[in-house]
């Protein structure tokens, strides 16, 4: 075992929180910029003791904190990690100083409110991946809207009161019955202890509509097809950073509150809407990849994209074996690098131009050659190409949809298609063809800085270790996998048998 | 002939009433030495409001965790009468802080000013410790009387003449269905004493005819004090024409004593009628939530807006209160406590913001503020979003606590509208927050500053807010009453 620390989760979730009081009490700008991207590499780093301390054969949770925090009411203070949340929370740690590091360069306007709500934002993102209270993880899933809600409010676009109040309006109505369902679920159970309850599923009426308010709520969060209409908006009025953060973590909490929550408590239903939600999934990825075909704003282009993106993570949800969880899990960490870094590089030109119109470019290849060659990786990276991350995650979902929705896999399989698509002719319209704007030469726009490369090296890194080394992450997020699909109450309740041929997925290194 | 003994006068139960009483009158002989050329010890008038506040905490800490009855049965001092003393006593020093700069602006008379505030919280002490009818009726109609005259306390002001009369004319005619109701329900009964009608109650008597328009009339008369729909007409006007602090105030103490009082009513007096008055109060709270939140979206005056944020919140009370169980009313003095923080502080953000003279604090008046008092942006954000329950701020634990307690009691289809409530809720207390951190600052107003003690009550109000919902275990063992269990 090498070095670890005692409360290791509680210090990475609240470690941003102290950041956040400190960045409060000093005074300069240039300090507040300094010690929120201190705060951020930090947390990262103790966040890695994670994964240096991991125990692969233990497939329940690890870490594991659990103190009484509200006793009148039931409430206990749990925190653990498994190979489900690992990950996500590794996400977490590692794209906040990407996106802190991009703020710090170019957020001028109160930059002590900026860098707090970021810090908060990250705290609370944390908290959601780690709780294992249902309580606890209500607390921390409704606070990540209010520092979200003032970054797009203050620091978005022409439209972002709109797409703020939007965003808060429609996610708080969307969790609003899910409070009331685990107040129900507290009722028949006696506990908010997920430990408790993952073992002993939801009984009676309440099997099924608890599970539409929990559905309902992550729906919302995620967003599957039709309640996605508040997504444009906000991705596209937010600020970069927001973006990043908004599309990298803050829809995967939808994705995981579903396999974590919504599955384990209501199993039978969850089989049961399985379909249901697979065919929004799917229309999701058609609908999501045939509207960004026709964007003109590039950031809505990659707003719609992940639409389509975490279509397929649903896909391989409600498949509920390994393959299909195992390959969404790692699919929400792919489209968090990926449409992150979309996302990042998109910001950067918009810096650099002020415009994100695809018709306002073109010929960018021979102006700013470093810029484009980092662009294509990452669109092949979100198109899916073989070799790279996101081939691994949409591959494996899809094999593991095969198995109990052919129809829907072979239907999902068409958005791959879409995507590759969609993608490469954004990167047509701007990086190849004849330099016409004057504005886009390269007297007048600058290639990348080591800086902003320094930014793309670590997420490229990753796209290149995910999509040629699958093994090392997926040897930690199948057992828990297994563990979770392969619960006697999710088995029993299986009506296709799914696991005649129990194939574990080896994707040979 | 009963002896001193028999007629058991331990005044234990009335000791922290009692001492607010004492302290009102030690204010008025304080008034009376200064002189208007001359003011004396004037000035202090108001810290030692504050000194009789911390004594009377003080009774009320020593009397915890040892019930007393004392009048044969008229007053009870047990931890309900005591954890809504708290309230009360938070409430009324919270006003204490906002009244210091404002008052002076809008009448000389400060020492009535505060001599009324005592006693108007003296009478909203009594409400929780009364066990009998008439003395409910009495402790009503003191801090009835007192708020009737302090509504109206700036007379310059036209809107603040209108409000105390307004409330004074329709806040009689509450006092007269609560008499009446009291009446029949004596008639029923056979007593004025909560317990004796509870056990007339179970053995099976009590006329249904004298009973149930007896409890009718007793909701309807409480409902008027707690500004539920449709007996809240009153409200809007009310909070908008009286002097700022004295809104802040009575907010949440008359709605603090007179919910005390209608628990203990509720749940000692007549448990056994629950499946009639929870549905009633289940019908009350549904139509009060939602058409306290419909009419607040439709607000431009942020303290009209307020007050029908708050009859929108006595209808989430009022949920906690259907199901007539122990853990409702627990549920509900919570949700006062952190209702107490969050509501006065966000009235003393409004006295922040309003010129004294014109009373009526637009909206856009918050615009930008952000830029220009951080702080104060600050502690209104967090007001607006623990108003509108979210977490980890104090009032989404009395929301949580008080829709448990529906859950619990078998009113879920209550607690789920409870919840779309909060929903639509949330819109205009973001609107607050859209308007101080996402518009721009009208440059007319940029010189204003707050008054230091007026920060002093804003930042204790917001630190509270934010610890009760990080910690709120520390404070619900105050509110462990055991009522009717």
């Amino acid at each position: 075992m090498a070095f670890s620390i005692p409360y290791l989760l509680s210090i990475i979730t609240f470690l941003p929180l102290l950041g956040a009081v400190v960045v409060a009490l000093v005074g300069s700008d240039a300090a507040k910029k300094q010690i929120t991207l201190l705060t951020t590499l930090v947390t990262f780093g103790v966040s890695l003791l994670l994964w240096v301390n991991w125990d692969n054969s233990n497939a329940g949770m690890q870490f594991l904190e659990d103190v009484a925090w509200f006793p009148e009411l039931g409430i206990r203070y749990i925190m653990g990690v498994d190979g489900i949340s690992l990950f996500l929370v590794l996400l977490t740690t590692f794209l906040m100083p990407i996106a802190i590091y991009f703020s710090n360069l170019y957020v001028e306007e109160q930059v002590g409110l900026y860098m707090a709500l970021m810090l908060l934002l990250e705290t609370a993102m944390i908290g959601v991946f780690l709780a294992l209270d249902l309580a606890l993880f209500f607390v921390f899933f409704e606070f990540s809207l209010i520092p979200m809600y003032l970054l797009i409010g203050r620091w978005g676009g022409a439209k972002r009161i709109y797409a703020a109040l939007k965003f808060f309006l429609y996610t708080f109505a969307g969790s609003a019955l899910m409070l009331v369902a685990i107040l129900a679920v507290y009722l028949q159970t006696g506990t908010f202890n997920m430990l408790e309850l993952q073992g002993a599923p939801i009984t009676g009426a309440l099997a099924t509509w608890g599970f539409i308010a929990f559905a309902l709520a992550f729906a919302i969060k995620v967003p599957i097809f039709p309640f996605h209409t508040w997504l444009p908006d906000a991705h596209v009025q937010a600020p970069t950073a927001g973006s990043i953060i908004l599309a990298g973590i803050l829809l995967k909490m939808g994705t995981y509150g579903y396999l974590r929550f919504a599955v384990p408590l209501f199993p039978d239903a969850a089989r049961q809407f399985g379909p249901w939600i697979a065919a929004l999934a799917v229309i999701g990825i058609l609908y999501g990849a045939l509207v960004a075909l026709v964007q003109k704003d590039v950031k809505s282009l990659v707003a719609y994209s992940s639409v389509a993106h975490l279509g397929y993570v649903m896909l391989g949800l409600v498949a509920l074996n390994t393959q299909g969880v195992s390959g969404a899990v790692l699919q929400m960490v792919n489209h968090g690098l990926s449409t992150g870094a979309l996302f990042l590089m998109v910001g950067m030109l918009y810096e650099r131009r002020h415009t994100r119109m695809l018709d306002d470019f073109g010929g960018l290849w021979k102006s700013i050659p470093v810029y484009c060659g980092f662009f294509l990786v990452v669109v092949m990276s979100s198109a899916g190409l073989p070799g790279l991350n996101g081939f691994i995650g949409e591959f494996t979902i899809l094999v593991g949809s095969y198995t109990v929705m052919p129809v829907f896999a072979v239907l999902g399989a068409l958005g791959v298609i879409l995507a590759a698509w969609y993608l490469l002719t954004a990167f047509r319209k701007m990086a190849q063809g004849p330099l016409t704007n004057p504005d886009n030469d390269s007297d007048h726009l600058k290639d990348l800085r080591p800086g902003e490369i320094a930014m793309l090296l670590p997420l490229v890194a990753l796209f290149f270790l995910i999509g040629l080394f699958p093994n090392l992450f997926l040897e930690k997020i199948n057992p828990s996998v297994q563990q979770l699909v392969e619960h006697p109450a999710i088995i029993l309740s299986s009506t296709q048998e799914a696991d005649e041929h129990p194939v574990v997925l080896k994707v040979e290194r | 002939m009963p002896t001193l003994d028999a007629l058991q006068l331990n005044f234990a139960p009335l000791l922290p009433t009692l001492m607010m009483v004492l302290a009102a009158i030690v204010l008025m002989l304080v008034d009376i030495v200064g002189t208007d050329d001359r003011p004396g010890p004037r000035p202090l008038i108001p810290w030692l409001a504050l000194a009789g506040v911390a004594v009377t905490i003080g009774v009320c800490a020593w009397l915890w965790g040892q019930p007393a009855q004392s009048f044969q049965g008229m007053a009870t001092s047990d931890h309900f009468a005591l954890g809504l003393n708290l309230i009360v006593l938070t409430a009324t020093a919270l006003a204490i802080l906002l009244s210091i700069h404002y008052i002076p602006q809008i009448t000389q008379q400060m020492g009535e000013y505060y001599t009324l505030l005592l006693l108007t919280a003296s009478g909203m002490m009594m409400m929780a410790t009364a066990t009998d009818l008439i003395v409910v009726f009495l402790a009503l109609e003191i801090f009835s009387l007192a708020l009737y005259i302090l509504s109206g306390l700036h007379r310059d002001n036209p809107r603040s003449t209108e409000a105390s009369l307004k409330y004074f004319l329709l806040g009689a005619f509450a006092s007269a269905f609560f008499a009446y109701g009291a009446a029949l329900i004596y008639g029923a009964g056979g007593s004025t004493q909560y317990t004796v009608i509870a056990d007339t109650l179970a053995a099976g008597g009590g006329n249904p005819g004298l009973l149930y328009p007896g409890i009718a009339m007793l909701i309807a008369g409480f409902a008027f004090k707690v500004s539920l729909v449709p007996f809240h007409m009153w409200t809007p006007d009310v909070y908008q024409g009286a002097p700022t602090p004295v809104t802040a105030f009575m907010s949440v103490g008359t709605k603090a004593a007179a919910f005390a009082a209608f628990m203990r009513v509720l749940l000692e007096a007549v448990p056994t009628q629950q499946p009639t008055w929870g549905w009633a109060l289940a019908i009350l709270a549904v139509i009060t939530m939602t058409l306290g939140n419909l009419a607040a979206l439709r607000q431009s005056s942020l303290k009209r807006m307020l007050a029908y944020s708050s009859i929108a919140h006595a209808g989430y009370i009022l949920v906690g209160l259907a199901p007539g169980s122990s853990g409702g009313a627990d549920a509900a003095l919570f949700y006062l406590f952190t209702y107490a923080f969050m509501n006065i502080g966000a009235f003393a953000v409004v006295i922040a913001l309003e010129k004294a003279q014109a009373n009526d604090a637009l909206q856009n008046r918050a615009s930008g503020i952000a830029d220009r008092w951080p702080l104060l942006a600050l502690a209104m954000a967090i007001f607006m979003f623990s108003l509108s329950g979210m977490p980890p701020l104090a009032g989404f634990f009395g929301k949580f606590y008080v829709f448990k307690a529906a859950v619990d009691g078998g009113w879920t289809w209550l607690a789920v509208v409870g919840m779309l409530n909060s929903a639509i809720g949330l819109y205009y207390y973001l609107r607050v927050t859209v308007a101080m951190y996402f518009e721009r600052a009208d440059a007319e107003s940029a010189d204003r500053r707050e008054p230091g003690i007026l920060r002093l009550g804003v930042v204790i109000a917001a630190i509270f807010t934010v610890i009760i919902g990080i910690y709120p275990s520390l404070w619900t063992g105050l509110f462990q009453a055991g009522l009717g269990g």
